[in-house]
This record gives structure tokens, C-alpha cells and sequence, in this order.
């Protein structure tokens, strides 16, 4: 049954449905697939159920119709760690330092310590905070922290990160920073990011393909390829093709609301 | 003279002047010394007795401190059963209200027949300050971030490790408030268990000695014993505090200065 585009795929959604108990049904015949290495957006306005989607991926929650598969084995899925997740906001412990907060991951699974020291230090290093590491989230700004919450996603050297609109609450110089810090981050670690954002902008910069989606119950509208080489740099941002992009994704979001309405 | 020199010295200097008028008013109209003494024969008796108060100084604290230790695990063991099982907090926690806004003194009495004297006592003082305890704790552990919570869930922690890696810390600063609380009250509630055992009772502490120079006319004492349990009182509040801003200074916003 399978065609021959899902044996390369990490993550398959088929079909996923997602009714909450409220009675609200927000996502309906959501199919996806999520090829390994892949940068990939969900792209759709608030209330889409892009984040659903993401938290269902994660297994944070249960979807009501449909499955995900795995095509590469259950171990993605069932295996701590080989899951990321970055969420909206940058979710600390406040009453832990840095690295401790980066070690959670590793600590709950039983890694003592002094193993995970090598493994905190190098997510750190991605982020740029080694010099961070006995702050408390407190003493950081707002990217730092977002930084931190990435570091710690990274510590397991998870194959599938999953971002939850990470970057929506900071300042525009912050986020085109992390945009790009996250790129050069992906190029060198090549997982697989599946990243939600409401930013036309913002998912045509990062990704190789954008699924804009519909408005709640939230579907697939249409996939668009951004076949612009990497690395980025803040020329592509300005350059023509980026702007003929971000017209083509902005009139396929617009449609798509027209859709739902 | 900046805020935190005026912090001190108004409230001093208020001191000062109540004590002198305080003086003042006793030798105006001469009053005896059995209706309001004045401030120095209190300090006199403060000094005369010292042997006596500082005894009953230390019983008393030593019940406030059993009965304030009782309260808080109590109080935060409960509190987290209330939280790992729904079942326990639906059937204990009517309970635990009703034992809360039951006036303690009404209860002391009745302690003072089932139980030996220091036992009531104890029992008085972990009544009142058991419930801020219990009440802050479990509000603290039910108001964790719950993204948070989510993250513990992905990386597939335990029960017992949400509850203690995040639950706890996160809830941290509520139980703090809670014993901050219950530190006053525990010494409210041995007062008044030792007051309503009055001279019935075989009892040394401040309170005790409260009922007993009442009893005699002794008020210079009683002013003194008075002077000693708000002392203990204040010095109680000063520690708890402490030991909340030593917890919580690294993190907690309540903690944090406007010009950080």
C-alpha cells in the first residue's frame, strides 16, 4: 500500500483527526509525511490545530481518528529522547541553573551527572551559551532562554525535533538571529525539524517545504517547495526570490483561510 | 535620609515615644502598679525574673517548634497525597476546613480531657498551623506550568519523578508562604492551649505564667511574659523569612529587585 515516498520518511500522518472533549474538532483528514533530515513548516493561522498536530506527533496527545506511523521503526517513537520538543514559551525550571535545566532529559533517564556534563556542554556549544551554563534562566533574555530550550531539546541528539512557534513571542532582530542560529545548527546536526509558525516570513527563510494548512478542523490546504540552497543568510532575506516565495505562500495562506471561512 | 534608614528609625523612634508617654501617663495619674505598670518595673520584672521567664521562654518555643514541625510535614505530606490521589483529597479535605475554622480554643478544652497536658498542647498548636501548610502546598504542587509537565511526560518521568524534580521545587515558594504562616499560628495555638489549661494545669510556659501573674496581680511579670511571647513571635516570622529569601533569592520573582 505504501508508496515508495514513505520508506524515506521519518514521520507519517495519515489521516489524523483530533476532536477535544470540549466537542471542538481540530484537526480532520490531516495527512503528512515527513521526510528524515527534512526541515519542514506547518504554516496556518492561530487555531489552526498546527500545534495539535505537533503535541499528537510527540505523543503528548492522543489523536481521535487516524494514525502516525514510523517507517523507520517504533523506536523513534517509544525510545525517550529521540524526540525534541521546543515550546512556545522557553519553559524553564527557574530554580535551576542552565545546565541543569539542558541535562533534564538525560537526568530523568537515569544519566548521572558527570556522564551528561560532555553531552550539556556540546548542546550548549550549539547554542551559543557555554558561558551560560551557571545562570539562572532569570538573569537571561528572552532569546536566551529560547536558546537554553533548545539546547535542551538538542541534548539527546533527538532525529526529530518538533518547534511549537518558538521564536513568535521575541523582538524581529532576536528571531532573525535565531533563525539563523537554528539553520546552522540544523546544516551541521542534519535532523529532521518540523517547525509551526503563523510567519509567512519566518517558514519561507527556514524551510525546504511549507504545508500551509486550513483553518480549524485543520487539513492540509497545499505543500509548497522552497528549493533554495543552504546556508541562508540575511542576502537570501532580501533577495527577489525570497520575496516571489513569500508572495506564492502568503496567497496559498490566503486561500486556505478562505476555505475554512 | 534614604528609604531604608527611615524604615528603621520611624518605627524606633515611634517606640521611644510610646514608652515615654507610656511612663509619663502612670506618674501622671498614679496609677498602681497592679492595674498598669509602669514600662521600667516591667522591665524590672523582666530582669528579676529572668530565671523563670527564660524557662518558660524555652517551653514554650520548644512546643511552638514540636507542633510548627508536625504541622509542616504534616501539611506537605498531606498536601502531596492530596495531589498523587484525587480519591484522598475529596475525602480528607472537607475535614481538614472544618478543623480550621473550628475555633481552636473552643477545642483546646476538650483536648485538655483526652490528652496529657503537652500533648494537647501539641495538638492545638499543629490544628491551627497545619492548614496553610496543607492549603499553600497543595495549591503550589496543582499550579506547575503545564508545558512544563508536558516536557516531564515526552521524556516518560515517573509520577514520583514529576512530583519530586518538578512539582516540589516549582511549588517551592507557596509552601514557604505556607510556613511563614504556620509559624505564627503554631505559637498562637500553644498559647491558648496552655491559657485554656490555665491553673488546672501543670504547665511552665509563657502563657502559662501569663494566667498565673494575672491570677496573682503580678502585672509587671505579666507585661514581661507578654513582651517575651510577641519577642518570640517576631523572631519566629524574622527566621522563617529568612529561610525563605535564602531558598528563593537565586530564582523566585518575589525575590526579585525592581532595579535587577
Amino acid at each position: 500500500m505504501a508508496p515508495p515516498n514513505h520508506l524515506n520518511s521519518i514521520v507519517s500522518l495519515r489521516d489524523v483527526g483530533k476532536t477535544f472533549d470540549n466537542g471542538v474538532l481540530a484537526l480532520a483528514g490531516l495527512s503528512l509525511d515527513v521526510r528524515a533530515g527534512e526541515f519542514v513548516s506547518l504554516l496556518g493561522p492561530s487555531g489552526c490545530g498546527k500545534s495539535t498536530a505537533l503535541r499528537i506527533v510527540a505523543g503528548l496527545s492522543a489523536p481521535t481518528h487516524g494514525a502516525i506511523e514510523w517507517p523507520q521503526g517504533r523506536a523513534t517513537k517509544s525510545a525517550t529522547g529521540e524526540i525534541g520538543f521546543v515550546f512556545q514559551e522557553p519553559t524553564l525550571m527557574p530554580w535551576a541553573s542552565v545546565a541543569r535545566n539542558v541535562e533534564l532529559p538525560l537526568s530523568l533517564a537515569g544519566t548521572a551527572p558527570a556522564d551528561a556534563r560532555d553531552a550539556v556542554a556540546t548542546a550548549l556549544a550549539h547554542v551559543g551559551l557555554s558561558d551560560f551554563a551557571s545562570s539562572y534562566p532569570r538573569e537571561l533574555s528572552g532569546g536566551m532562554k529560547m536558546r537554553v530550550s533548545i539546547a535542551r531539546a538538542l541534548v539527546t541528539e533527538p532525529q526529530l525535533l518538533l518547534m511549537d512557534e518558538p521564536f513568535a513571542a521575541l523582538d524581529e532582530i532576536t528571531r532573525f538571529k535565531l533563525n539563523n542560529d537554528l539553520l546552522s545548527v540544523w546544516q551541521t546536526l542534519r535532523r529532521t525539524v518540523i517547525f509551526v509558525t503563523h510567519s509567512v516570513f519566518e517558514s519561507v527563510y527556514l524551510s525546504q517545504r511549507i504545508v500551509v494548512m486550513t483553518p480549524r478542523p485543520g487539513r492540509v490546504f497545499a505543500e509548497i517547495a522552497i528549493p533554495v540552497p543552504y546556508p541562508r543568510d540575511e542576502r537570501f532575506r532580501t533577495s527577489v526570490d525570497y520575496a516571489g516565495y513569500c508572495r506564492q505562500v502568503a496567497e496559498a495562506l490566503a486561500a486556505a483561510m478562505e476555505q475554512g471561512s | 535620609m534614604n528609604e531604608r534608614v527611615l524604615r528603621t528609625a520611624l518605627p524606633a523612634l515611634l517606640l521611644v515615644v510610646v514608652i515615654v508617654a507610656w511612663d509619663a501617663v502612670v506618674r501622671l495619674f498614679a496609677i498602681p502598679a497592679y492595674v498598669l505598670p509602669s514600662p521600667g518595673l516591667v522591665f524590672g520584672a523582666l530582669i528579676e525574673d529572668r530565671a523563670l521567664l527564660f524557662h518558660s521562654l524555652l517551653v514554650t518555643l520548644g512546643l511552638t517548634f514540636e507542633g510548627f514541625a508536625l504541622a509542616a510535614v504534616g501539611g506537605i505530606v498531606l498536601a502531596m497525597a492530596f495531589n498523587q490521589w484525587r480519591l484522598v483529597e475529596y475525602s480528607f479535605y472537607p475535614y481538614a476546613v472544618i478543623l480550621q475554622v473550628t475555633p481552636v480554643v473552643a477545642i483546646a478544652p476538650l483536648l485538655l480531657i483526652y490528652l496529657p497536658q503537652h500533648l494537647a498542647v501539641l495538638a492545638c498548636a499543629w490544628i491551627v498551623a497545619f492548614f496553610p501548610v496543607l492549603a499553600n502546598t497543595t495549591l503550589g504542587l496543582s499550579s506547575v506550568d503545564h508545558n512544563l509537565i508536558a516536557l516531564f511526560d515526552l521524556y516518560k518521568a515517573s509520577r514520583w519523578q514529576v512530583l519530586v524534580r518538578l512539582k516540589l521545587p516549582a511549588a517551592l515558594p507557596q509552601i514557604l508562604a505556607g510556613l511563614r504562616i504556620a509559624g505564627g499560628l503554631s505559637l498562637i495555638g500553644a498559647v491558648v492551649a496552655e491559657i485554656a489549661a490555665g491553673s488546672a494545669g501543670a504547665g511552665s510556659g509563657l502563657a502559662y505564667r501569663i494566667a498565673e501573674s494575672g491570677y496573682r496581680l503580678n502585672i509587671p511579670r505579666m507585661f514581661a511574659a507578654l513582651l517575651l511571647l510577641s519577642l518570640a513571635g517576631v523572631a519566629i516570622f524574622l527566621v522563617l523569612s529568612a529561610l525563605s529569601h535564602l531558598m528563593l533569592r537565586r530564582w523566585h520573582e518575589s525575590e526579585l529587585r525592581p532595579d535587577n
